[in-house]
């Protein structure tokens, strides 16, 4: 039917980023242990105070993506085979991660991975890490964002609920005064109302202190809602991408992501369909 | 009465020094994962460079306690750096035999430098007797005490009052999270051992001043084990615990029982607390949230 409607696709090679993007990949490609083939020629461009999603199935590479973008890859045995990152021009594709940090580029992690010994204070002293001078005050901001956490300050963190934990997580990352914010699956585990705070959170973030922000989710529709520009991730490499509020209108985001499909009810017959329609990613 | 508060003064004085040598001990292991067998041989590398500083340089004490804290920092970094950065990956057992064989590299290096005979050292701690409730008291004992609290007190801030020291308990809670924040795990991890061997080698330093310079501190040092296995391998505050219960344990087993028992009491007392409480009083607790 609308098989051929031919998406915003444009394989391996995206539409050239508009020049003086903050971070900038280009035809990354992340192989682990030597032989598994994650990134197969990624490009994707984030501009400067932009909050852009990247969507994707699970083992799309997208958690990859950002263990590349900061230089975690190496302590899972994964490497950047091929192709550059760059922000604000220059080239980290090699980059310590105590470099990548001290840049401003902050990621938090899949699955929260606070602190669970440490109080929640110490947790965020630890975000400050690389900028002693400037914790007191940003102390302030994080609580300011995050007043529930300035209530929980002397508790273990590993006692907080989940929610408590992701916005931590997210202040944490904070501290370190980041110029952009990387979030790997936020809405992880959490109880929708939760997932509605924490993404008016980000949006905020983004809007009032100018926090360019990079979001992994699952939950496309949410996180289309609140981006600017949102790149689709399959097997490796971009598929489609485009303004957040095309792609949510796009039927086949519409139908592969966010659970719309036009007819209600399908049956096995279809789904096989469904899945040649699909090979095109 | 008069002979239990001298026991206990003594049991105090040896249990602090205990302490001292098994903070570091829980440090490395609390921060790395490393399981250090060389922690007495540390103490013992200590004892011999003051004793060489004060005899053969002629130095006053505190000069030769920062030099031979500086060959601890160096021992204790080169040792992380050299030995067991390049084990990395390898199995719990091999890293164990590392640090076994590294203890008995520094204990014969020792012996092939200064020989089997115990030395004696001018002590630098005021000796004689000080009478507290008419129960006259060795004055050494109690500044190794006062040392030893002081030193383990400096610790305990550190840990929870300095940007390193948390970033320290961090890396121990979630090394990769660790990373993310721009902490270097190395650099955390060369910290660990410096502050291990220096907290070492002021243990050493206090044995030896009470019973001379010979291979008897780093078997001094074996009683670490003991101390931490009660303790909890990761606890701070545990090794503290431990520290003063197997320094009482073993001043009262040889004021009371005698016998040389008090030789073996502290093992007796590790393997029953393997048999009921394997991870120690104060061990960490897996945080799980239901």
């Amino acid at each position: 039917m609308s098989a051929g409607a031919g998406p915003q696709a444009s394989l391996g090679s995206p539409a050239a980023p508009a020049g003086g993007a903050l971070l900038e990949i280009n035809n990354l490609e992340v192989i682990y242990d030597e032989v598994i083939l994650v990134l197969r020629g990624l490009s994707l461009a984030v501009p400067e105070g932009q909050l852009v999603a990247l969507l994707g199935s699970n083992g799309a590479g997208k958690s990859t993506t950002l263990k590349a973008i900061t230089g975690l890859l190496r302590t899972e045995h994964g490497e950047v085979t091929e192709g550059t990152i760059h922000h604000a021009g220059d080239e980290i594709t090699q980059a310590d991660t105590s470099d990548i940090v001290r840049r401003g580029l902050s990621l938090v992690m899949e699955g929260r991975h606070v602190f669970e010994h440490l109080t929640v204070r110490e947790n965020l002293i630890c975000g400050g890490y690389t900028s002693p001078g400037t914790v007191e005050e940003r102390l302030a901001t994080v609580e300011e964002y995050f007043p529930r956490l300035s209530e929980r300050r002397a508790q273990q963190a590993g006692y907080l609920s989940g929610g408590e934990q992701q916005m931590l997580a997210i202040g944490r990352a904070l501290m370190a005064g980041p110029s952009l914010l990387m979030l790997d699956e936020p809405s992880l585990g959490l109880a929708p109302l939760l997932v509605a705070e924490i993404f008016q959170i980000i949006q905020r973030l983004n809007r009032d202190l100018g926090t360019t922000v990079l979001l992994i989710e699952q939950n496309a529709k949410r996180a289309l809602s609140i981006a600017d520009h949102a790149y689709i991730m399959e097997n490796g490499r971009i598929v489609l991408e485009g303004e957040a509020a095309e792609l949510a209108d796009n039927p086949d985001v519409k139908e592969f992501y966010l659970g719309m499909g036009e007819s209600g009810r399908r049956s096995y017959r279809d789904v096989k369909h469904y899945k040649r329609r699909k090979r095109w990613l | 009465m008069q002979t239990f508060i001298q026991l206990t003064v003594s049991g105090l004085a040896n249990g602090a020094i205990l302490a001292l040598a098994a903070v570091g001990f829980a440090i490395i292991f609390k921060a790395t994962g490393v399981i250090n067998f060389a922690q007495g041989a540390f103490m013992a590398v200590g004892a011999y460079m003051v004793y060489t500083a004060i005899a053969d340089f002629g130095w006053a004490w505190p000069l030769a306690i920062a030099f031979a804290a500086l060959i601890a920092i160096l021992l204790g970094m080169g040792t992380e750096r050299f030995i067991l950065r390049p084990m990395v990956g390898e199995s719990a057992i091999s890293v164990i035999m590392v640090t076994i064989g590294l203890a008995f590299f520094l204990e014969a290096s020792l012996q092939f430098q200064f020989g089997t005979r115990p030395l004696r050292m001018a002590p630098f701690i005021p000796e004689g007797t000080v009478l507290i409730l008419d129960v006259p008291l060795p004055l050494n004992r109690l500044i190794a005490i006062g040392l030893a609290a002081l030193v383990l007190g400096a610790v305990g801030a550190f840990f929870r009052y300095s940007r390193n020291g948390i970033a320290m308990r961090a890396v121990a809670d979630d090394q990769q999270a660790a990373l993310t924040m721009g902490i270097s795990v190395r650099r955390i991890f060369a910290m660990a051992w410096g502050i291990a061997a220096v907290t070492a080698m002021l243990a050493g330093v206090l044995v030896a001043n009470i019973q001379g310079v010979s291979g008897n501190v780093a078997l001094f040092g074996l009683l670490v084990f003991p101390v931490v296995i009660l303790g909890g391998l990761d606890s701070i505050g545990g090794t503290i615990v431990g520290g003063l219960i197997v320094g009482l344990l073993i001043q009262y087993t040889a004021g009371y029982l005698g016998g040389g028992l008090q030789q073996v009491v502290p093992y007796i007392l590790l393997v029953f607390i393997l048999m009921v409480r394997p991870y120690g009083l104060f061990g960490e607790v897996r945080i799980e949230r239901v």
